[in-house]
């Protein structure tokens, strides 16, 4: 009997994050086609609803409405089975962070490490969307996909090396313990290096503009899912945005001290901005992320399939690891308020 | 010394910041966003929408069948059949545009010796069912009665021109 | 009761993964079988409370090596009849390896010295100390193998410099472009602007 409570307890706590987020997702691609209309000097989707704010649902509606047409030859079943394969580690891997002081489904010990486990999964969906669809662009869309997604790992895995290192710990709750304090206690100044490493590996990650050569609207159509459509089409965009709130939220716990306020501790004004709720000051920092993907979408052109590998390799690796040995020495001498 | 400064640059991220800052800008100036059904673009009388046959002001209809339009439509999507009329002019008895084809040139326009084929500023019209896309005489006639003084002024400004 | 059922689950899962990542007719699904196996095999390394090799297999195999061997395979257009043609002649040979490894997995899992359902010694010296699994593995690895472990990636390191000088060929007469160049070069080297006096008109 308290195994099934335990059970319900859990599938409660997973509903209550999954539910939010989807909404989430869902008013970011709102958002997202709003900023960028701003930059474009174009007011954005402003039809449907008051301030168009019914959007979202609307396309929802006609993407549930759709037929989901399987091109001939595709591999079926694995066709039908990839947009789960890129949907459930996005959502899985939500999991382990916490959203508040002790707000976090499951508080396990490497949890960062179970993060970029999940993260690094995400890929399967796009190389087997590319295969099974029985198309070029697809193919072409995939393969670019999984080199990209491969590369950038190791520079984003080498940038959560340097925060783990600060905080000594791999529990995410921990980390930001570990930044208690003021904005400037957080991670992001002593480790501002792997912090823009990080910050662009993950958008190579969730291959977003200016890394999103899967996609190539221009060049190969729409890469790898280019034989996908209604709701099939639907799971790839979801996990997509999701994938890019977590690396945000994965941002703002990792750098920006998670749930503190950014005058945590300082006299009179840290317990003012400590009546904000913690959940309300991760949300806001990770929203500020969140307007740096549409920004960078609404600003830089697609760099070049080489020029990515080159930033990969060349730049972010060795940026990392020299940091890495900064670092170090930083922790050894015990610089600063950090270490 | 420039390679110092390049390196700088480069690792600063100076130029990338530069376009945010530019982009950044553009978040809060003025739309150039017309909403469509309430606030609408202005039209030139020069303006190609859908096509109309006009009439003289006695009621007689302009188009003596010369087939010049027929001849001059890059996309073929006129039709013209023609028959002398009980008092011995020469009219149309068919008069045919396939709106499918029609890529709104306004040759057929250009070409017409009487000014009867005109394209009015019309350009929201939809079809329903198969073969509404083809627009014949009699509704091309209508139309040009409908828009009679619009058309009628809009030739006029621009004569000078022509 | 529940953990039981998952382990059995699992388990199962896994075995049968792993048939159909030698019999699959098609090398892709072969491919995602065996990332199928893994995952479920993490899965259990997880459940025997080994979370740090649980989740290091899942990222290492599945996130990275298997995203390569994918990779590979798809791009093969691989024609099924002519390798089955020495199935026989080579049944032997394989039958053998099948043997030798069935006999060693059984003299492990036989060996009083290696108690498998209690946990390896890794877990019972996290417990036996209070740490993470971990942290326990973390400072084993860097006190009481920190030499086999350093050679160990050593090794690896002159197998990865070994792999990119055999395949690495150098083809003079190709063109490149060099990004470095492309991104340092300034508008005063590729611009003149030249003042002239103006020209007469006739």
């Amino acid at each position: 009997m308290a195994e099934f409570a335990n059970l319900v307890w859990i599938v409660a706590k997973i509903v209550a994050l999954v539910v939010p987020l989807f909404i989430a997702v869902a008013y970011m691609t709102y958002a997202e086609r709003r900023v960028i209309g701003w930059i474009q000097w174009r007011k954005g989707p402003n039809r449907v609803g008051i301030y168009g704010l019914l959007q979202p649902i609307a396309d929802a509606c006609k993407l549930l409405m759709k037929e989901v047409v399987i091109p001939q030859n595709a591999n079926r079943f694995l066709f039908l089975l990839a947009p789960l394969f890129s949907i459930i580690p996005a959502l899985a891997a939500w999991a382990v962070l916490p959203l508040g002081d002790g707000l976090v489904v499951a508080d396990i010990d490497a949890g960062l490490l179970y993060v970029l486990a999940m993260t690094s999964m995400g890929v399967y969906g796009v190389i087997v969307a590319g295969w099974a669809s029985n198309s070029k662009y697809a193919l072409i869309g995939a393969m670019r996909a999984g080199a990209q997604v491969v590369s950038y790992e190791i520079a984003m895995g080498f940038a959560l090396v340097g925060v783990l290192m600060a905080a000594g710990s791999l529990n995410m709750s921990e980390i930001v313990h570990a930044q208690q304090g003021p904005f400037w206690n957080w991670f992001w100044l002593p480790l501002l290096p792997l912090f823009i490493v990080y910050w662009v590996s993950g958008v190579a990650e969730t291959n977003r503009l200016p890394f999103d050569v899967a996609e190539g609207e221009s060049e190969i159509v729409a890469g790898f899912h280019v034989e996908y459509s209604g709701m099939a089409f639907a799971i790839f965009f979801l996990a997509e945005y999701a994938n890019m709130i977590l690396i945000a939220g994965l941002a703002t716990i990792l750098f920006l001290g998670g749930w503190y306020s950014p005058f945590h501790g300082i006299g009179y004004l840290g317990p003012i901005f400590d009546l904000v709720p913690g959940t309300l000051w991760f949300c806001l920092k990770a929203g500020f992320f969140l307007f740096g993907y549409f920004w960078f979408r609404g600003t830089f052109p697609r760099y070049r399939y080489d020029q990515i590998m080159r930033l990969g390799w060349k730049v972010l690796i060795p940026v990392t690891v020299v940091w890495l040995v900064v670092e170090s020495v930083f922790i050894l001498t015990g610089f600063g308020p950090w270490f | 010394m420039q390679a110092i400064r390049d390196l700088f640059n480069s690792f600063l991220l100076i130029e990338l910041l530069q376009g945010l800052r530019l982009t950044g800008r553009h978040l809060f100036t003025r739309k150039y966003t017309v909403e469509y059904p309430e606030e609408r673009a202005p039209q030139s009388p020069r303006f190609r929408g859908l096509h109309a046959l006009r009439r003289y002001p006695n009621g007689e209809e302009r188009c003596i069948a010369c087939k010049l339009c027929e001849a001059v439509c890059p996309a073929l999507a006129i039709t013209i059949e023609a028959e002398p009329r009980a008092d011995g002019t020469r009219r149309t008895t068919r008069y045919d545009i396939d709106l499918f084809k029609c890529i709104y040139c306004g040759f057929c326009e250009e070409s017409c010796p009487v000014d009867s084929i005109v394209e009015t500023r019309i350009y929201e019209y939809h079809f329903e069912r198969r073969g509404e896309n083809i627009i014949h005489k009699q509704e091309l006639l209508a139309l040009g009665d409908q828009y009679e003084q619009q058309l009628a002024k809009d030739r006029a400004a621009d004569a000078p021109y022509r | 009761m529940i953990e039981l059922l998952l382990f059995y689950v699992f388990a199962a899962v896994l075995l049968f993964a792993a048939t159909m990542v030698i019999t699959a007719k098609n090398p892709v699904h072969s491919a995602l079988f065996l990332v199928l196996a893994f995952f479920n095999s993490a899965a259990l390394w997880l459940m025997a409370e080994a979370e740090f090799l649980g989740i290091a297999l899942v990222l290492v195999y599945v996130g990275a090596v298997m995203v390569l061997f994918l990779f590979v395979v798809m791009m093969l257009d691989i024609n099924l009849a002519p390798m089955r043609e020495g199935f026989a002649r080579y049944l032997p040979i394989g039958a053998l390896v099948g043997c030798v490894m069935v006999v060693e997995m059984a003299l492990v899992v036989g060996s009083k010295d290696v108690n498998l359902i209690h946990g390896g010694p890794v877990t019972s010296a996290a417990e036996g100390v209070g740490m993470s699994n971990t942290k326990a593995l973390g400072s084993v690895l860097y006190t009481v193998y920190a030499y086999p472990f350093e050679i160990a990636s050593v090794v690896l390191l002159v197998a990865i410099v070994a792999a990119i000088m055999l395949t690495h060929r150098r083809r003079p007469g190709t063109k490149q472009q060099n990004i470095d160049r492309q991104v340092r070069v300034r508008k005063e080297q590729r611009l003149r602007i030249v003042t002239m006096a103006p020209e007469k008109r006739k």
